[in-house]
């Protein structure tokens, strides 16, 4: 069983944001409008948190790709009361859209804020409706909703493989935000695979995981050089 | 020790007694009708702005991200820990037969009830699909679809479905004799009414023996119900990792506001109770002196308890959980924070410390004031945690809509015309209950030196170790 992981290269990162339009595009995110997403509502399965580091004139901003860590010890998955968050066993934290109910407790116990709520029907003005990924569900509105790591391109690639009676190779899958991803900072693969490229990158002296202080065991490794 | 002669108070005969307590049940004059008008109105503002919610979105409730939890939730935790009043007061008086409690039970078990039920209109209010709220029941189904036994909201279903049904009964067993009084004073649909809730109560010595057993035994289960439902709804929030969420303390401190918060909207009813019945006889200075001193109790134990969170807190100087104490101390909801100490610690403290203060006027501005506050109290554990999340990118802001606001402030309405509803229908003084207590009252009359009987005497009465 594949355990898929996901590493993100700080110090290659620009801020350029083409991992957060890939995401839309690819997964079907609601535009919501500049009065909804002023008050919060925006969808970012994946987002760039902007942060500044000293002061004028010394001063840099820093940028972090934030998306599901897919957590081994995942907190959003004890408190749903429904079940409708739960954990595959290829190590990928799913979100059942159909048997959510809209507590949004597990967004609330996520310490990353990845999680996403669809607080209307979502409506794509003609002709966006017709660029609609087909492979991927529409959400209703009031359920939550968040980062798969692109289940449909796993599935995708998985389905493939096994047509043409092989194993799937470290690089058949990329999810859109890596794909899209001008300075390859984002790498996907089997963590499980020692072979594999991001398990050379995870095991980077570079690495380490966001908040990992909490123990919910990240699936996804930063890389960041120190001092740099 | 003073030895003040006992001021006694005329102690009203069995015909007056159900002239006072049944009056209201059968004479309806006009101002009842424009205040069940008023509150029907109120009412039916939650239900239309309700219906504006379902039809279009949860989004018409001004949550957002990171704030995903609101003014539902909060009115939700206050609407509990109102329901803390009646099990309190009814049961653990009961169960220590503290004499006083008498003419206090009904009107604070039904307390419970009806903020059980407005309360629990909350979570489903609050849901992003409320028409599914029914898969958190464990009905069994051809999928093996079950609801997640180890999610904090399951176990708050299960807590609440326990004491509400638990409070029903509680409520209705004490009721049974005053229906059969009922039914033999009424005629026409109410007879038949009252008839059916009466069981056939004949008043047989049998009955009665079964009837105390039963109450007694009520009395004891409720008690340890309602602690665990406080310390699950606590647990909403400190099951979960986020700052100044996760604490040991939660449940007792909320256990401790419930029953705060729970004192303070009983000595509103008595006091409205007793003006617009007109049962100064029956409710007496007494009662609120005595239940003032309890709610006095809370208050200190309420201050100990947030001040207890607080220090611990600060001292700790954890970065995620600094700036979630920095904005209620001093920051965005310092305001609100302050107010709230002012509303649950400061008014208070001298209006239910001081003898002379301790009037029923005061005693109701005080109480006023702590349900303010214990509302405030509930929002500033929700909302200041999750508009600071771990990682700083995402603070985020939070500001009650229209439509939230309509909901949460009309469930008050929701409430006010359960109760109002029940007025109407039951005596709201256990008509046996009084009477069994004079009968007390005379039977040791002579021989106790402490007459603490059903309302008979006037606080100056009572002389313990005489």
């Amino acid at each position: 069983m594949p355990q898929w992981g996901m590493t993100v290269d700080l110090d290659r990162c620009t801020g350029c944001e083409a991992c957060v339009v890939a995401c839309h595009a690819e997964n079907n995110l609601p535009v919501v409008g500049p009065e909804q997403a002023a008050i919060g509502r925006t969808h970012q399965w994946i987002r760039v948190e902007r942060y500044w580091e000293g002061e004028f004139p010394n001063i840099r901003a820093r940028f972090m790709p934030v998306m599901c860590q897919q957590c081994d010890a995942a907190p959003c998955e004890p408190v749903c009361p429904v079940n409708a968050t739960y954990h595959t066993p290829d190590g990928l934290n799913a979100q059942v859209y159909n048997r959510c109910v809209g507590t949004r407790f597990c967004a609330n116990n996520c310490p990353y804020t990845v999680r996403y709520f669809t607080w209307f029907t979502p409506e794509w003005p003609s002709p966006l409706n017709e660029q609609l990924n087909p492979d991927v569900s529409i959400r209703t509105s009031g359920i939550m909703e968040k980062c798969t790591f692109c289940v449909q391109r796993i599935r995708r690639a998985q389905d493939t493989a096994k047509d043409e009676k092989r194993d799937v190779r470290d690089g058949d899958i990329q999810p859109a935000c890596a794909q899209a991803c001008p300075a390859k900072v984002l790498v996907f693969g089997d963590l499980s695979d020692p072979d594999s490229q991001v398990s050379h990158l995870a095991h980077s002296r570079r690495g380490y995981r966001l908040l990992e202080e909490l123990g919910t065991r990240p699936r996804v490794v930063y890389l960041k050089e120190a001092g740099a | 020790m003073a030895h003040n002669p006992p001021a006694r108070l005329p102690v009203p005969n069995e015909a007056q007694i159900n002239r006072d307590l049944l009056g209201p049940l059968f004479k309806t004059g006009p101002k009842y009708y424009v205040m069940l008008a008023v509150l029907l109105a109120v009412t039916g503002m939650v239900f239309v702005a309700w219906f504006f919610q379902l039809a279009y979105g949860i989004g018409m409730a001004g949550k957002n991200r990171p704030s995903f939890w609101g003014l539902y939730i909060t009115t939700f935790v206050f609407w509990i820990g109102i329901s803390h009043a009646g099990t309190l007061i009814s049961a653990i008086l009961r169960v220590v037969q503290a004499e006083w409690r008498r003419p206090i039970t009904r009107c604070a078990e039904a307390i419970t009830t009806f903020a059980l039920c407005t309360g629990s209109l909350f979570p489903i209010v609050h849901l992003g699909r409320a028409w599914l709220f029914y898969w958190m029941v464990p009905y069994p189904n051809s999928r093996y679809l079950w609801p997640n036994f180890q999610s904090p909201l399951m176990w708050d279903f299960i807590a609440i479905n326990t004491y509400l049904t638990g409070s029903v009964t509680y409520l209705y067993l004490p009721m049974i004799p005053d229906m059969a009084v009922a039914r033999d004073k009424s005629t026409g649909w109410r007879r038949k009414v009252y008839r059916i809730l009466a069981l056939g109560w004949r008043g047989t010595e049998r009955e009665w023996v079964r009837l105390e057993k039963a109450i007694s035994i009520m009395a004891l289960i409720i008690i340890p119900v309602a602690v665990s439902v406080h310390t699950i709804v606590s647990w909403d929030f400190a099951m979960t990792l986020m700052p100044m969420w996760r604490s040991t303390i939660f449940g007792p401190y909320f256990v401790v506001g419930a029953i705060f918060s729970g004192i303070a909207a009983l000595l509103i009813a008595m006091v409205l109770i007793r003006k617009y019945f007109k049962l100064e006889l029956y409710l007496q200075p007494i009662h609120f002196d005595n239940l003032a001193k309890m709610l006095f109790a809370m208050s200190l134990l309420w201050f100990y308890f947030t001040f207890t969170e607080y220090l611990v807190t600060w001292y700790g100087n954890e970065a995620p959980e600094m700036p979630v104490f920095w904005s209620k101390i001093s920051g965005r909801f310092a305001p609100l924070f302050w107010l709230m100490v002012v509303c649950n610690f400061i008014i208070p403290f001298p209006i239910l410390a001081i003898k002379k203060l301790r009037t029923i006027p005061l005693i109701f501005f005080a109480s006023v004031c702590i349900l303010v506050g214990m509302w405030l109290e509930r929002f500033l554990i929700i909302v200041p945690t999750l508009t600071h999340p771990y990682l700083p990118y995402n603070y985020g802001t939070y500001w009650p809509s229209l439509t939230e606001a309509a909901i949460a402030s009309g469930t008050l309405g929701l409430f006010v015309l359960l109760y109002f509803l029940f007025a109407k229908f039951s005596p709201m003084i256990s008509i046996w209950e009084y009477q069994e207590g004079l009968q007390v009252a005379a039977k040791h009359a002579g021989e106790l030196a402490e007459p603490t009987f059903a309302g008979q005497t006037v606080p100056g009465d009572v002389h313990p170790g005489h």
